[in-house]
Formats: structure tokens, C-alpha cells, sequence
């Protein structure tokens, strides 16, 4: 029993030292622009451009299929950081995917909260906590305020509220878009 | 010599390991719609299996008999040929982008082809060598994709035939697989395994 156990693992062990080394050594360099893209875009995997995630989106602006406006948690703030990494003029978001809203966070009221877990499946960035029959509630540092978890609750009982603009986290509104803000 | 060319013959002929073992019926019924998929599931399968047959070979006969484990058979070769596929697609992927954008889709899923499997554990059942073992292997691919190219282009043309109605679809390609079979065991006892 020992000896098989141990010969197994061996085996896997070697396997996946041999595939960890292969990943190294054979990596495929892909788009370079991909990676920077991708690594502009806020990583909800939330689908409100119409992509599947982050990193499809990242490749169909690689591909210059998709427009660089699309995506709704990151807002303004990633737009512009795209349109200086591509050398574009930046625009205001695709009204089609949403309009930007003040940034927020979930709020999920813990008296109507049925345990049911829906929510922390539809979270794409583990930021609801709790287990099945226990009460829920969320991580706000965490929060994108991407709403995906607000329609799958099925006791209504989340909520988004914005989050209030203090000393910390107001900052100048970037000219050309100023009256976006206003 | 002659052993060698007859464990080819038998594999990829008398005991086809599709129309006469059974084994590796999934991609044979699912990527038979296109002579073009076939042959490209062929040309992956009887890189990974020649492969696998090989590493299988030597997993059972250096790690697995001097130990006495022979029993861990099925659960090693599972893990062999995971392994291997996984790196096929590795070094296919960085040395031959062509090659893989052919066969890219089709490696993941040679992983479950029960044929590479029943290979490996064949192989080690009949206590086959080293290069029996990979020629074993070769032969059975070969098999596999002879009969893959030949059952899809039956399909094409099924696929304009005037079918009719309740044999449409799955029950005339069923039905076509077993007459192939039929055909396949006109072979038997031409040679002993």
C-alpha cells in the first residue's frame, strides 16, 4: 500500500516537474500587445463588454475588432489608460455596454440573506464570503461593483450602493471628459 | 524481421483495433464527419499512441515490475498518457505552429481515446519489447486511421444519399460502422496475435 502510494506520487511528481519544465521551455510567446492590454483591464471577468473575459476582450482590441470603450468596471480611467498605450483618442463609453456609473460597492442586507451561495458563484473576484445556510456578506476593498451578483439573488436582498467620494478617493476629473462628471 | 512486419499487419488488419477490438469507438464516430478532421485526428493520434506506447513500455517495465506494483498499471498509463499528450501539444505548439493549428484541437482529446489505453496495457499484457511495443502502438494508429478516413468518406457520401427517413443520421452511420466491421473480420485468423 505504502510502497504503491509512494511510487504514484513519484511517478506524478517526475510528470509534473517534466510539464512544469516544458511550460518554460516551449512557452509560445504570444501577442505582446495582448499582455499589456490585458493587464490595463480591471480582471472582473464580468462579460459586460461582450466578451467572455478579460483576456478575449484584450485580444479582439489586439485584433482591432472590438473598440477600446467597452469596458464598464474599469470606466474612464481604463479607457484612457488604453487609448495611451494604443495611441488613440480616448472617447466615452460605448453607450451600448452601459453607461459608467459612480463607482459602488454590493451591499447585501444580512437580515434577508437566505444562505443560498448564488451570489458568491456569479462573484468573479471572491469578494462574497459566507457558506450554504449561512449568512453572506461581502469584502467591500474587494468589490468591483460589476453587479454581476445583484440578479441571481434570489430574495432581492443585494443591493449596490456608491461609494461616497472623501478626501482619499477624490482626484481631479480628467479635461475633455470633465462634463461627463458634472 | 518478419515478426516485426507481422505485428504491423496484425495490428493495423487482422486485429484493427476500431472495427475489430472496439476500442477507440469515440472519435470514431465523432470526428468521422469530414475526411479532412479524420485525417487529422489520424496524424495526431499515431504520433501520441507510437509515444505513449513507448513511455508506457517504459514505466511498466523499469518502475512498476522491479517493484513488484504491477497492479498500479491502469492508474500509471493514465497518467503517462495524460502527460505525454499534454506535452505534445507543448513542443507541437512551439516547434510547428502549422502543424498545430491541423492538429490543434484534436491532442486534448486523444487524452480519452480508449484505444491508447488498451495499447499500453496490451502491450503489457503480451509482455511485448521495447520496439515491439512502439511498432504495437504505430500499428494500431495506423489502424485507427486508415479505418477513421475511410469510415468519414463513406459519410460524405452517405451524407447526399437518399436515406431513408428512420435510418437517418446516427442509425445509418451505426449501421455503415458495423458493415465496415463485417468487412474487417474477412481478415481474422490470417494471423495469430
Amino acid at each position: 500500500m505504502i510502497p504503491a502510494v509512494a511510487v504514484l506520487a513519484a511517478i506524478a511528481a517526475v510528470a509534473g516537474a517534466l510539464l512544469g519544465y516544458a511550460a518554460v521551455r516551449f512557452r509560445v510567446e504570444g501577442d505582446p500587445v495582448v499582455d499589456q492590454i490585458e493587464s490595463l483591464l480591471p480582471q472582473t471577468q464580468c462579460g459586460q463588454c461582450g466578451y467572455p473575459g478579460c483576456r478575449p476582450y484584450a485580444e479582439a482590441i489586439a485584433r482591432g475588432e472590438a473598440d477600446i470603450n467597452r469596458c464598464v468596471p474599469g470606466g474612464e480611467h481604463t479607457i484612457r489608460a488604453l487609448a495611451d498605450l494604443l495611441g488613440r483618442e480616448p472617447k466615452p463609453l460605448d453607450p451600448e455596454v452601459g453607461e459608467e456609473k459612480p463607482p459602488a460597492v454590493a451591499v447585501i442586507d444580512e437580515e434577508l440573506c437566505i444562505g443560498c451561495t448564488k451570489c458568491i458563484q456569479a462573484c468573479p473576484v471572491d469578494a462574497i464570503v459566507g457558506a450554504a445556510k449561512q449568512m453572506h456578506t461581502v469584502v467591500a476593498e474587494e468589490c468591483t461593483g460589476c453587479e454581476l451578483c445583484v440578479p441571481v439573488c434570489p430574495v432581492d436582498c443585494i443591493r449596490m450602493e456608491p461609494v461616497p467620494v472623501d478626501l482619499e478617493t477624490w482626484r481631479w476629473p480628467y479635461p475633455g471628459t470633465a462634463e461627463a462628471h458634472a | 524481421m518478419s515478426d516485426y512486419l507481422l505485428i504491423l499487419v496484425s495490428t493495423v488488419l487482422v486485429n484493427n483495433f476500431v472495427l475489430v477490438k472496439f476500442l477507440g469507438l469515440c472519435p470514431f464516430m465523432g470526428v468521422s464527419r469530414k475526411v479532412e478532421t479524420a485525417t487529422g485526428m489520424g496524424l495526431a493520434t499515431t504520433f501520441v499512441l507510437t509515444l505513449s506506447a513507448v513511455c508506457s513500455y517504459l514505466v511498466s517495465t523499469y518502475v512498476l515490475e522491479p517493484l513488484g506494483l504491477e497492479y498500479l498499471r491502469t492508474i500509471a498509463f493514465i497518467l503517462v498518457i495524460a502527460v505525454v499528450v499534454q506535452l505534445t501539444e507543448m513542443v507541437v505548439h512551439k516547434t510547428s505552429p502549422l502543424l498545430y493549428n491541423v492538429l490543434g484541437i484534436f491532442l486534448p482529446l486523444i487524452t480519452t481515446n480508449c484505444a491508447v489505453l488498451g495499447v499500453a496495457l496490451l502491450n503489457a499484457q503480451t509482455e511485448h519489447g521495447l520496439l515491439e511495443s512502439a511498432l504495437y502502438g504505430f500499428g494500431a494508429a495506423v489502424g485507427f486511421s486508415l479505418v477513421l478516413a475511410l469510415f468519414a468518406a463513406v459519410r460524405e457520401r452517405l451524407a447526399a444519399a437518399d436515406v431513408p427517413q428512420p435510418f437517418q443520421g446516427a442509425a445509418i452511420a451505426l449501421v455503415t460502422a458495423g458493415l465496415m466491421s463485417l468487412a474487417f473480420m474477412g481478415f481474422a485468423g490470417m494471423v495469430h496475435e
